[in-house]
């Protein structure tokens, strides 16, 4: 009996893994094609619109081109250039896309099948993620997203480029900077919803009704930003800046490994927005729509997964905005936003949201006096960084005009 | 350089205000204009299902054509004015005495590699009979180099084409029609 227990739990998780690798795989074929899309709208241009059916003339709105884009990255040639490292060099996007895909074992892409869901072998409720009932979810998230970094830092070293090297340096300071005010942000959702899962984190917001967002604005515009650098999209990208780096870290890659790598950019987008949206926007649950507990019918199970991917599919769009819509920042900026604005925000955060939950302690409901507390406290922190202005300091070289001055600042 | 020169104008950025040092205004420009955009008419055309429109094809400067005059005989006196002009020299005239008296010479052979061309328009601006000319024509494509040399018959074609659609310039354009 315990055998078939083990046996029907391994082939359950084995099917969940299935679905989720293939589904991610397709996913980020078709975000590289709606970047695309974006890109080219944005710009006033039309995009990808040629490539339908193979053989045939079908256009199908250019809906062929990541199968063609696949197809020719497979069959490229696969360049090693003669100075790198080739065990670290092959390693290191095999890496990065491993810890982008393990990633996803703890992250729920719904909430559970109907307990009546009768499928053979399997007597519990079935949870909509591989790993249920991960106690450490997020840590484990988190964990792999920073493993992504010894992808990129490999990558640069192998290279034995000094364009590669540069990005892979850049990265592993701007990961490094941005991891803290991450966790803060993080921290003060998991202080609130009392649990590093990501299934009870949910649960909590759908319980509530209250989405995270709403008691924690600050919480997550530090998450946000800090999610914006840790996927290195722009405004953030300066690991890879084309304009300064060529391609950064991936610059001396081509063929399949440049496409791991490629996929492993797009899934970490994808991990930041179903990050954003679990832990500030209430995950599956919508009000009036999907319910809050476990009791769930069919439709409510497949209206949670669609809330799920409709919100994650928003945030996506909100990222691929971003990047025409901001330019992006100077590597000293960068820092100065993590270390002088971003960590104190965040750590402001955090003792708000220690102090509303010592308030709201062993009280039900939600308190909109708190909520209004919190953003307060938002806008206030918000705007004293804005009066003290770390980021507008310039320390740009100067001619001191008095006679006999002495010039200050370096390079001249 | 030096600092105390009174010709240098130092100028200090303006300082920003309390919205822009919290980003806000510029966020939300950003967002603004990228999302307007987004809507926006898009100026792709389809080629080659859709034909750019071209604004002026009389300023154009495509395919050459070798103009005829009212009697259907080419308009060029061999006077090698274009050849010199050219900076690609992809001009080749042979010219030999005219069959006709109102001029002393023609081209028995004219050909033009437009391969070689750079699309200047020279050869336009130096003839002084307004015989050879740029037309609107762009697409222009082949198998070969040596089906991309036009000659006199081709250049000839080129104008019976394109004489409806675009008139010989005018005197308004620096013609002499």
């Amino acid at each position: 009996m315990t055998n078939d227990l083990t046996q029907s739990f391994v082939i359950e998780a084995l099917v969940k893994i299935a679905l989720l690798i293939g589904g991610l795989m397709t996913a980020a074929a078709y975000l590289v094609l709606l970047e695309r899309w974006i890109a080219a709208w944005v710009q006033d241009r039309i995009g990808p619109n040629r490539v339908g059916v193979p053989l045939t003339k079908i256009k199908m709105f250019g809906l062929g081109q990541p199968l063609a884009d696949g197809l020719k990255f497979i069959f490229k040639e696969e360049i090693t250039p003669h100075q790198v490292d080739k065990f670290l060099y092959t390693l290191a996007p095999i890496s990065i896309l491993a810890a982008g895909l393990a990633a996803f074992a703890a992250v729920p892409f719904g909430s559970v099948l109907p307990s009546d869901a009768n499928i053979p072998g399997v007597e519990h409720q079935i949870d909509l993620v591989v790993a249920p009932g991960f106690d450490v979810g997020l840590i484990y998230v988190f964990a792999l997203g920073s493993i992504a970094v010894y992808g990129v830092i490999l990558g640069g070293w192998a290279s034995n480029s000094k364009y590669s090297f540069l990005g892979g340096l850049r990265s592993s300071a701007q990961l490094i900077a941005y991891e803290l005010p991450m966790g803060l942000g993080i921290l003060g959702v998991v202080l609130f919803c009392g649990s590093l899962r990501l299934e009870t984190i949910i649960g909590v917001q759908a319980t509530n009704g209250v989405w995270n967002v709403v008691y924690q604005p600050l919480g997550f515009v530090v998450f946000l930003i800090a999610a914006f650098a840790e996927s290195a999209r722009l405004p953030f990208d300066l690991p890879e800046c084309e304009q300064e780096l060529i391609g950064g870290y991936h610059t001396e890659y081509a063929g399949m490994r440049l496409l791991m790598y490629l996929i492993a950019e797009f899934l970490h987008m994808v991990t930041a927005a179903f990050l954003i949206v679990i832990l500030f926007f209430g995950g599956w649950h919508l009000w009036g729509l999907t319910g809050s507990g476990n009791e769930v019918t069919w439709l409510t199970a497949i209206a949670r997964v669609l809330v799920l991917s409709i919100k994650v599919l928003g945030v996506i769009l909100f990222f691929m905005m971003a990047r025409w819509s901001w330019p992006r920042f100077r590597f000293d900026q960068l820092m100065a936003l993590s270390w002088k604005v971003m960590l104190p925000l965040g750590l402001v955060n955090l003792v708000a949201v220690a102090s509303l939950v010592e308030f709201q302690h062993g009280r039900g409901g939600t308190n909109w006096l708190a909520v209004a507390v919190m953003w307060g406290v938002a806008v206030a922190t918000l705007i004293a960084a804005g009066v003290l202005a770390p980021l507008a300091g310039d320390n740009r070289p100067r001619w001191n005009l008095e006679p006999g001055g002495e010039t200050k600042g370096a390079g001249l | 350089m030096k600092t105390d020169d009174p010709d240098i104008q130092w100028i200090e950025e303006p300082k920003l205000g309390l919205a822009g040092k919290m980003y806000l205004p510029l966020l939300i420009q950003g967002l603004t204009t990228t999302t307007r955009h987004l809507f926006s008419p898009k100026i792709t055309v389809s080629f080659p299902e859709a034909r750019p429109q071209i604004q002026n094809p009389l300023i154009y400067r495509g395919v050459h054509r070798l103009n005829k005059d009212e009697q259907g005989r080419v308009k060029c006196v061999a006077c090698f004015l274009c050849a010199t002009a050219c900076p690609a020299h992809c001009i080749d005239i042979i010219g030999v005495e005219s069959p006709w008296p109102d001029r002393e010479k023609y081209p028995e052979s004219f050909s033009i590699d437009e391969l070689r061309c750079i699309y200047c328009g020279m050869c336009e601006e130096a003839c002084p009979v307004d015989a050879i000319e740029l037309t609107s024509l762009f697409d222009l494509t082949g198998r070969s180099r040596e089906e991309m040399i036009f000659d006199k018959e081709k250049l000839l074609s080129v104008y019976d084409q394109t004489k409806d659609t675009e008139p010989m310039k005018s005197h308004e354009l620096g013609g002499t029609v």
